[in-house]
């Protein structure tokens, strides 16, 4: 049994502790945000965030979050109450089939917590590990430079 | 008034089929068109809001099920707006008319007193009746009928305007929306071991236990594992493939050949067009040979379905783009009647063309088969998805081209290369899905086709030059076997074709002494072609732009298929150890524009994938198996990569609706070409266009 905090709340799953997390997150835990891309660390697809930091799920074993916080896309914000990338997103229509947005979302959350305010550049590299084949790249930058904007003091 | 219904109405004309109405003030449509990633269900939603005179967020789209919904083909060809749209729009008038109609008659209030509010009718005493109170009275039980009633252009409100995309909440908030997502009480989870060669057969399975709780599934050399978990179904697998013991030799050609493979391989060849109208004779004149290798459609999503079997009939969840199409695969493959298949479609990650979601649905329907009565799903793994899907063909594509005296181009000369770009299902008498050539009896694999030239062509798509050209010749030549599995990928065979013809057309205005703009813009009857052309040029600065020094612009133009949107693209290239494309800028006719900022995505998305394709994309091999099975042996264009796009629509509100899809992939890597010759003064000859296919351009002059 291993005990994390996911999404705010306390959450045990009772799983051996070399199942990847990813596929507890999504077999156990009943969540679909991160999703399955490659299963070798190398498209970015299910990426969430463990003590704030982006990661791969897809090979970590459920063991190394054990008493960690993770966070998935679920956790960053709903319809009711969205994330501020979440609204950017929707506002540049950031996306066309999304299998992607996931694990930028949070790769982006991340780079705004350690860097409220990115230039493009700095948004491009902290995307770097995530692969889009749809080509929503630009708007996917406009978006979080829009949540940037939209976060700072006026 | 048109006497004809259009294309899909023909085929489909109940009313019903399409459109319903409930009495809790909802509106149900259903396409025969699938949403891929393209924003099609947002689209079709606003015509429909349109037509109905309903809200928008009364409009529920309900995705293809056969037999029921509306069989649509295949959602491919940048076809979506053109065939569902204008049917649904046809549908939709219809039903308003029979509805105000019947209000009418009831009421007593004479219909052209009449209008619709939100669903209501309203008479100048007030609403009489509405959608709703009339849902119930099977007034769509009829067949369409010919005769648009469809508004005026000028009528449309929510047409025309950059609705949201209805789809994207799920997916920013990560709501269960693909069919990765869905879990069905008592879910099992297979995996498929495919073969470790191209052509292998299964010797045998060598004494071992799989993990505990797995059970193999086996008919002839299609192998699959079956558990409760996921995690465990993968490791079945992993255990699996160390005891299956294969017979396997050599069936592929040396990748390093291929343009000499396709010179020499057996074809049929045909004429795609020719021409002879006299005029001045050639003076000067160019040969040149272009190749292109197999490349892949690369979704991110790997290939997923479920399938159900209940007695002898099985259920199949797919994120295929023909639902009917495939249904006729998997009765084919299973050996039972089409009446016996059901096929749901369900989302899934763009695909790009005929990717491993037919593939996947026939290996589910095989793995749930040893499993009666349970949901059974199977995703496919990074490198099934990389090394077994269909890829789109190698092509070589050689062209002759004169100049006369005057600077005029004389003749024209085309020849193409390539297997057929349709493998897709439900079009022959053997099916064409993966695993069916596994089976004990295994199927012979169908040899893919190129379509018709009328229909959009295959390999053949845009080999015709849209430019005033006295003497013409185009040939194919359909290679007719088939050591690697090809079909119908984004813009089939336009990409090489449009960068051919752009890159001769280029050194024909060289040849003559006049500006590339200039050269085209003298040589274009089609003004619409004209009008996108001028508007890309001038979009990127064309007459002030600069160039050597490792960077330089460049510029082509094509109607996608010939037939379809016209759209011209400008490309600017910085040359350092690679090419790096910088920007892009594009100018679109689409005629009617349906969302112009869904439309505006499709094309800057198809612009950033055609880069990706021009600069990286090749599909590696050996003498037996595909090499290129993961993102490492098959790198696309990643985020530090990818250039900056413009996109410019013209205003054809009055104009028949083509699709955006496709039109802006064989401009872009025309101009990406174009740019490097600009840059760097030499022309490529061979995609990818990396340092090492640069550098052997160079050598060859």
């Amino acid at each position: 049994m291993f005990a994390f905090t996911l999404n705010g709340a306390a959450a045990a799953l009772d799983l051996p502790d070399d199942v990847p997390l990813l596929a507890a997150l999504r077999e156990a835990a009943g969540l679909s945000g991160p999703r399955f891309g490659c299963g070798v660390e190398a498209c970015g697809a299910c990426h969430v965030l463990i003590d704030g930091q982006s990661v791969p799920t897809c090979v970590l074993p459920l063991g190394a979050v054990a008493g960690r916080v993770v966070t998935t896309v679920e956790g960053l914000g709903t319809e009711a109450s969205p994330h501020p990338l979440q609204t950017a997103f929707l506002a540049e229509q950031a996306g066309q089939c999304g299998y992607c947005l996931s694990g930028i979302l949070v790769s982006a959350a991340a780079l705004l917590a350690a860097n409220p305010d990115p230039d493009e550049a700095a948004v491009r590299l902290a995307l770097e590990p995530h692969l889009c084949r749809c080509g929503s790249h630009n708007r996917i930058i406009r978006a979080v430079l829009r949540a940037a904007r939209q976060g700072q003091p006026a | 008034m048109s006497a004809t219904l259009p294309s899909s109405l023909a085929t489909n004309p109940r009313l019903s089929q399409w459109l319903g109405f409930s009495a809790d003030g909802t509106v149900v449509i259903r396409p025969g068109k699938v949403e891929i990633g393209q924003g099609i269900l947002t689209a079709l939603t606003q015509i429909a809001a349109d037509e109905l005179d309903v809200a928008l967020p009364r409009i529920r789209v309900e995705t293809v099920t056969t037999p029921t919904s509306p069989d649509e083909g295949v959602t491919s060809g940048s076809l979506s707006v053109q065939n569902s749209g204008v049917a649904l729009r046809h549908v939709c008038a219809e039903a308003r008319s029979i509805f105000l109609g019947v209000a009418a008659q009831g009421s007593g209030v004479p219909v052209e007193a009449l209008r619709v509010e939100d669903g209501d009718f309203v008479g100048p005493q007030g609403a009489i009746a509405s959608y709703w109170s009339l849902a119930e009275r099977g007034l769509l039980d009829g067949d369409a009928t010919p005769g648009s009633r469809a508004k005026p252009p000028s009528a449309r409100v929510t047409v025309g305007t950059s609705t949201a995309r209805i789809d994207l909440p799920d997916k920013v908030f990560g709501r269960p929306r693909f069919l990765h997502d869905m879990r069905p009480v008592g879910l099992l989870h297979a995996r498929v071991l495919r073969p470790p060669s191209r052509g292998a057969t299964l010797r045998a399975i060598a004494p071992g236990a799989l993990p505990e709780g797995a059970t193999l599934v086996r008919d002839g050399s299609f192998l699959a594992v079956v558990a409760k978990a996921e995690h465990v179904a993968d490791r079945a697998l992993v255990r699996l493939a160390r005891l299956a013991e294969w017979d396997e030799r050599d069936t592929l050609p040396h990748e390093g050949a291929m343009p000499a493979w396709l010179r020499q391989a057996v074809g049929e060849s045909s004429v795609v067009a020719e021409r002879d109208a006299g005029g001045a004779t050639a003076t000067r004149r160019i040969r040149r040979d272009f190749f292109r290798p197999l490349v892949a459609h690369a979704s991110i999503g790997p290939s997923c379905a479920m399938a159900l079997w209940t007695g002898d009939t099985v259920e199949v969840w797919s994120h295929t783009q023909g639902p009917y199409n495939l249904r006729l695969d998997l009765a084919k493959s299973l050996r039972i009647s089409n009446e016996s298949v059901v096929v749901r479609h369900v989302e899934g990650a763009g695909c790009y063309g005929h990717n491993g979601a037919d593939d996947v649905a026939l290996d589910a329907a095989l793995a749930a088969r040893a499993m009666p009565g349970r949901t059974v799903r199977v995703l496919w793994s990074r490198a099934d998805e990389l090394g077994w899907s269909p890829f789109s063909s190698a092509m070589l594509v050689e062209v002759e081209a004169g100049l006369d005296d005057a600077g005029n181009i004389a003749e024209f000369r085309l020849d193409v290369t390539s297997n057929g770009h349709s493998s897709r299902p439900g079009r022959g008498a053997l099916p064409t899905l993966l695993a069916a050539s596994t089976l004990d009896p295994p199927f012979a694999v169908p040899v893919a086709i190129n379509m018709p030239v009328k229909g959009g062509g295959g390999a053949q798509r845009n080999a015709v030059p849209i430019y005033r050209i006295p003497t013409l010749r185009v040939g194919m030549r359909t290679i007719t076997d088939m050591p690697i599995r090809t079909s119908a990928m984004r813009g089939l065979g336009a990409p090489i074709n449009v960068w051919a013809i752009e890159a001769v057309v280029d050194e024909l205005a060289a040849l003559a002494g006049q500006d590339p703009l200039a050269f085209r813009l003298r040589h274009l009857d089609d003004a619409r072609a004209a009008a996108v052309l001028q508007r890309a040029a001038d979009m990127a600065g064309w007459s002030q732009r600069e160039a050597g020094e490792g960077s330089g612009t460049g510029l082509a133009v094509a109607r996608y298929k010939n037939l379809g949107a016209w759209c011209a693209v400008a490309a600017e290239v910085a040359v350092e150890a690679e090419v790096r494309v910088t920007r892009i800028w594009i100018a679109a006719d689409l005629g009617e524009v349906v969302n112009p900022d869904g439309a505006a995505n499709q094309l800057e998305g198809s612009a950033i994938h055609a880069t990706s394709q021009a600069l990286k994309e090749a599909v590696r091999f050996d003498r037996r198996r595909v090499t290129s099975d993961s993102w490492e042996s098959y790198p696309i264009l990643r985020f530090s990569e990818v250039p900056k796009v413009e996109v410019a629509l013209m205003d054809r509100p009055e104009m028949p609706p083509l699709g955006a899809g496709e039109p802006a992939f064989a401009p872009t890597v025309a101009a990406i070409a174009n740019a490097i010759h600009a840059a760097l003064g030499v022309r490529p000859r061979a995609m990818p266009f990396t340092a090492a296919n640069l550098a052997a351009a160079m050598d060859q002059g």
